[in-house]
């Protein structure tokens, strides 16, 4: 399956102008707010069934938080949002050290689940790198994404959650991100010496690096 | 030390940098098992990618199985049916026993008592007969999916738990009578692999070894999923997270999910088991990330969609990955044959770390 025939969506453009796909939203969960200012352009002819109103799932973030984020680095918040209720920040790329420090220790966001990114390659940033940190004290999560171009370096965060090294190293390993500052860089689960960043959309799934197989394993790749 | 040793379950290959018989330092090499589960699930469509999460880890595949299908529903906001998510809690809270078990009497064996192992597999084999009646298979299960079950609760599973647990009371004390106080097994553990609760937030631990670091964390409370809010359990903790702490909770959790159980089969609410989503599944354009208190800790998943009958991105937070990189914190100081105490004891499944 050629993954670029897929049309990247950015995840967050509002819901309201997505193309109208041919199944209607699976559940409407009553009570959500329905985007009444913005309809979705069908561009088909609609259903003869009654129309369901578009499902908001993402709305803009303006809480507490946000303001209080937004008053200490400004411009450095590119995008506050929410995508089914969990909150996103988007920030600048040049600054996440700054900002991991803040939401470690004035905002108590002490333990970093989860390090990854997300290859979009019809973007001008083609990779999201996305943090998900979770704060003990406050019972929340929040997610917090940079965009980096192709090589272009991101700020590792080892130095403020050490849980980031080998989610780092794993994020090299298949996106090819080189993360500045990190102690130890190198592939974690991929053999050393492999050619090619798996998890971008431009290597296909059959694809491997033949010469490496050859060499190591004595015989011919599948592909 | 290994790939190939028998004390690391699997192929993890440990280098170590020793001074005479002590650890001064270590480095983990991993990836035998890579199979890139999650290049696979972009090209699957969801449906087909449930079974994949069963191959994680293979000795919990339930629980790794309520996490994707509850991310999934989160993704196309819907709910699974309340029957639905009773009888999910009841197959997770026994796939935590089974899970446990193994741990027990694999650990228990690296260090050199033989017996509980037999003993772990009698009562692990009971919960994998359960598994068996109900989906037909005892290891890979598949047995949710996502919206709801595809198969609706056997007509003894409520007789075949409630027989499991009250047998079960008794056995566990038949473990405990055979380490708790056995001197060698003190003299192993003690002190062994110590982690404080600022090392184990800061390297991002979860389950049974950030609680038995003194954290009093758990997903299955904090942000209550399936239906975990209708159950009364407590959540046990340790206070100096060496291994015998971490030991001491895992024994208390298999106490609560047996609990968890009992209390579910009381009252399982009838109606339909599978909610309304479509053959077809397109979830909205979006992400969501949803984690479960999985056996060896949080299992996240962060699922990107486009809009198309295939996710655009999946990622797996998996917790042994995560947890085995607190290892050379552990081991530092320690003496060669602690090593095998301490990889026993955070837990870890290869097919979950290497994915």
């Amino acid at each position: 399956m050629a993954d670029e025939s897929k049309e990247p969506k950015p995840p967050h453009v509002p819901t309201g102008d997505k193309p109208a796909s041919s199944t209607p939203p699976v559940s409407t969960p009553s009570g959500k707010p329905a985007d009444a200012s913005e309809p979705a352009a069908p561009r088909k002819p609609p259903a003869p069934a009654a129309p369901k109103p578009p499902v908001v799932l993402q709305t803009p973030l303006d809480n507490e938080f946000v303001t209080r984020f937004r008053a200490k680095f400004g411009a450095a918040l590119l995008q506050a949002m929410e995508d089914r209720k969990q909150a996103i920040l988007v920030v600048e790329r040049a600054r996440l050290m700054e900002i991991a420090l803040h939401l470690r220790d004035d905002e108590k966001f002490d333990m970093l689940s989860d390090l990854t990114a997300v290859d979009w390659p019809k973007r001008d940033k083609r990779f999201e790198v996305v943090l998900n940190v979770y704060s003990f004290a406050k019972n929340e999560r929040l997610r917090v994404k940079v965009l980096a171009a192709d090589a272009e370096e991101v700020p590792s965060v080892v130095g403020v959650w050490p849980t980031a090294n080998w989610q780092e190293r794993e994020v090299f390993d298949m996106f090819g991100i080189v993360f500045s500052g990190h102690p130890d860089l190198k592939r974690i689960l991929l053999p050393d010496e492999w050619q090619g960043y798996p998890l971008r959309k431009d290597y296909d799934i059959l694809q491997q690096d033949a010469a490496w197989v050859r060499e190591n394993l004595g015989i011919e790749s599948g592909q | 030390m290994g790939p190939q040793h028998p004390s690391t379950h699997g192929v993890l290959r440990v280098k170590l940098k020793l001074d005479g018989e002590r650890v001064i330092g270590s480095e983990c090499i991993i990836g035998y098992l890579h199979r890139g589960v999650e290049k696979i699930a972009e090209n699957r469509t969801y449906q087909q990618f449930a079974p994949y999460v069963d191959r994680m880890d293979y000795v919990a595949a339930v629980s790794s199985g309520l996490g994707y299908c509850e991310a999934v529903e989160k993704l196309l906001v819907v709910e699974a049916p309340p029957r639905a998510r009773v009888i999910r809690t009841i197959l997770t809270e026994l796939q935590r026993i089974a899970s446990h078990l193994l741990w027990l009497g694999t650990h228990a064996l690296d260090i050199g008592a033989l017996t509980p192992l037999f003993y772990c597999f009698r009562e692990r084999e009971e919960i994998l007969k359960i598994f068996e009646k109900y989906c037909g298979a005892r290891l890979t299960t598949h047995a949710f999916r996502i919206g709801g079950l595809q198969y609706e609760a056997y007509d003894t599973l409520e007789k075949d738990v409630e027989r499991f647990c009250k047998d079960f009371e008794s056995r566990i004390v038949e473990y405990e009578t055979l380490l708790t106080q056995n001197r060698i097994w003190i003299g192993r553990t003690k002190g062994v692999g110590i982690l404080t609760a600022a090392d184990a937030i800061a390297f991002g631990v979860t389950g049974p070894v950030l609680r038995a670091s003194g954290v009093k964390w758990d997903i299955r409370k904090a942000m209550p999923y399936a239906a975990y809010d209708q159950y009364k359990f407590e959540i046990p903790i340790g206070t100096t997270g060496d291994t015998y702490d971490r030991y001491l909770v895992r024994m208390e959790e298999m106490r609560q999910s047996r609990l968890i159980c009992l209390q579910a089969i009381e009252n399982i609410p009838s109606g339909p088991i599978m909610g309304k989503v479509g053959k077809v599944l397109k979830p909205p354009p979006g992400e969501v990330y949803h984690a479960i208190e999985a056996p060896k800790g949080e299992i996240g998943y962060y699922i990107v969609s486009d809009g198309t009958v295939q996710p655009y991105r999946v990622h797996i937070r998996p917790p042994s990955f995560i947890n085995l990189q607190a290892f050379d914190r552990m081991v530092r100081g320690h003496l060669v044959a602690d090593v095998v105490a301490i990889i026993g004891t955070i837990d870890i499944v290869l097919g979950e770390v290497d994915r």
